[in-house]
């Protein structure tokens, strides 16, 4: 369909502006889980066919006509795994932010900035 | 455009208002609340989508998991003090 | 104000560079040559209902063990990067026995909790636990499976964690169920390796009647221990990042 494929990019973009942008370390894994929620609303949208229904096969759907009517399964099987990485790469990013605090009290990410040595100094 | 596509127009219009507005709150609990609430809606697009496995899983973990987690981390930041907002 | 127009020009760019998936790939008719392959051998050689579970376990079990492995490795990741220093453990310790001795008697100084998220946490605990595994033993017959089942039952640890926040459940429980679900998962692979085509093809056992539980060799079989494994994973990094 192509609205969802739509919906898919502009919740990337967004999600992809959020991480540039925000200055909070929450702010940007919010971002993250965003641009997520887009890319696998963009790979699901491109496997569907007009009309047809679920990939289950029982007393309305016989085996005979399977694969006249029913939805592409592969890209539903790909977002199935990638949806649960995807909380636990978030709960990895997460334990990070929660580490970044404690060392220096903010999550602020211009306070986790290099100190730039000015010349002619030391 | 059929019927199924007009109807799809408002909801991809409040994910996406959902979205801008969760990377713009001041208050970071409103703003994972919001995060929550998009991957429900988007949940429910799974099911027009005509796949149910998908739509299972993107609800269960993007809005109880994802929101649980996000606010488990908050208040380990919170107890270890010092400022949260921006 | 030159970087924010940066960064609209790389979104743009990266949006540019995404669009044939909106513009080359027109509305299919038909199914492509492999899920044609894919949705008659599902229910034909595999006895499977569910033609998304025949395709995670079977066809793609290879990405599904891939998976699997990359929620160890950020579970684990999560855990070392959580976990208390000996001091930390002194510290609490030592906190512990204070606000007991100094307390006289009843909630010194916490929130009182909600009854009804307690009594009604054990109450419906076992109900979520049964009906994760539900989903995760009927997942060649209905939508559901694994990953749903084992998101289910970590849901259901979440709700017992929320209503009272002193329970502590043991990381070495969950460490010894999610190794061992792993464990059986490869030698399941390996024992379809020996008995039948190849790695991870789940034809060594009969295969039924369609639609029945006991049908489509042993994908029931390999699903449920994926359900656990990631149930147990996921309550462990809910566990880790707790306090």
């Amino acid at each position: 369909m192509a609205i969802v494929t739509i919906l898919g990019f502009l919740l990337l973009g967004i999600g992809l502006w959020g991480m540039l942008t925000r200055k909070n370390i929450i702010k940007i894994i919010i971002g993250f889980s965003i641009m997520d929620t887009g890319v696998h609303l963009i790979i699901v949208s491109v496997g569907y066919l007009w009309g047809r229904t679920a990939p289950i096969i029982d007393a309305a759907v016989p085996q005979a006509q399977a694969a006249q009517r029913v939805v592409d399964p592969i890209p539903s099987a790909l977002v199935l795994t990638a949806i649960v990485i995807g909380l636990a790469v978030t709960a990895l990013m997460l334990s990070y932010a929660v580490q970044m605090h404690r060392s220096r009290g903010s999550l602020n990410i211009d306070d986790f900035r290099l100190p730039v040595r000015k010349r002619g100094e030391a | 455009m059929s019927t199924i596509e007009i109807f799809l127009i408002p909801i991809g219009l409040f994910m996406v208002a959902g979205a801008i507005l969760a990377l713009y709150q001041k208050s970071l609990i409103a703003a994972i609340v919001t995060a929550g609430v998009v991957s429900l809606v988007a949940s429910v697009i799974y099911i027009i989508l005509a796949a149910p496995d998908v739509a299972m899983t993107e609800a269960a973990i993007g809005s109880a998991l994802t929101t649980v987690v996000f606010l488990y981390a908050l208040s380990r930041i919170r107890k270890q003090g010092g400022s949260e907002n921006d | 104000m030159i970087k924010r127009l940066l960064i609209l020009v790389a979104i743009a760019l990266f949006g540019l560079m995404l669009l044939p998936l909106l513009t080359d790939l027109g509305p299919f008719k038909q199914l492509t040559p492999l899920a044609t392959r894919y949705a008659e051998g599902g229910t034909g050689e595999l006895g499977a209902a569910n033609l998304v579970t025949a395709v995670v376990v079977t066809y793609r079990g290879l990405d599904t063990l891939g998976e699997v492995t990359v929620l160890f490795a950020a579970t684990a990741g999560v855990g070392f990067l959580l976990r208390k220093s000996s001091r930390q453990k002194d510290e609490e310790r030592g906190a512990a026995d204070s606000e007991e001795a100094g307390s006289a008697g009843g909630q010194a100084g916490r929130s009182p909790f909600s009854e009804i998220l307690s009594t009604g946490s054990v109450a419906l605990f076992p109900l979520i636990l049964m009906f994760g595994a539900y989903i995760f033993i009927h997942g060649h017959l209905t939508p559901g499976g694994g990953f749903q089942g084992g998101v289910v039952i970590a849901s259901g640890f979440a709700l017992l964690l929320a209503a009272n926040s002193a329970r502590r459940l043991s990381h070495g429980v969950l460490q010894l169920v999610e190794s061992l679900s792993g464990a059986v998962y490869v030698a399941l692979g390996v024992l379809g390796l020996v008995l039948a085509a190849g790695f991870l093809d789940t034809t060594f056992l009969p295969l039924g009647k369609l639609g029945q539980l006991f049908s489509a060799g042993a994908i029931p079989i390999i699903y449920s221990f994926v359900g656990l494994k990631v149930g147990s994973e996921l309550t462990n990094i809910l566990e880790s990042l707790r306090k």
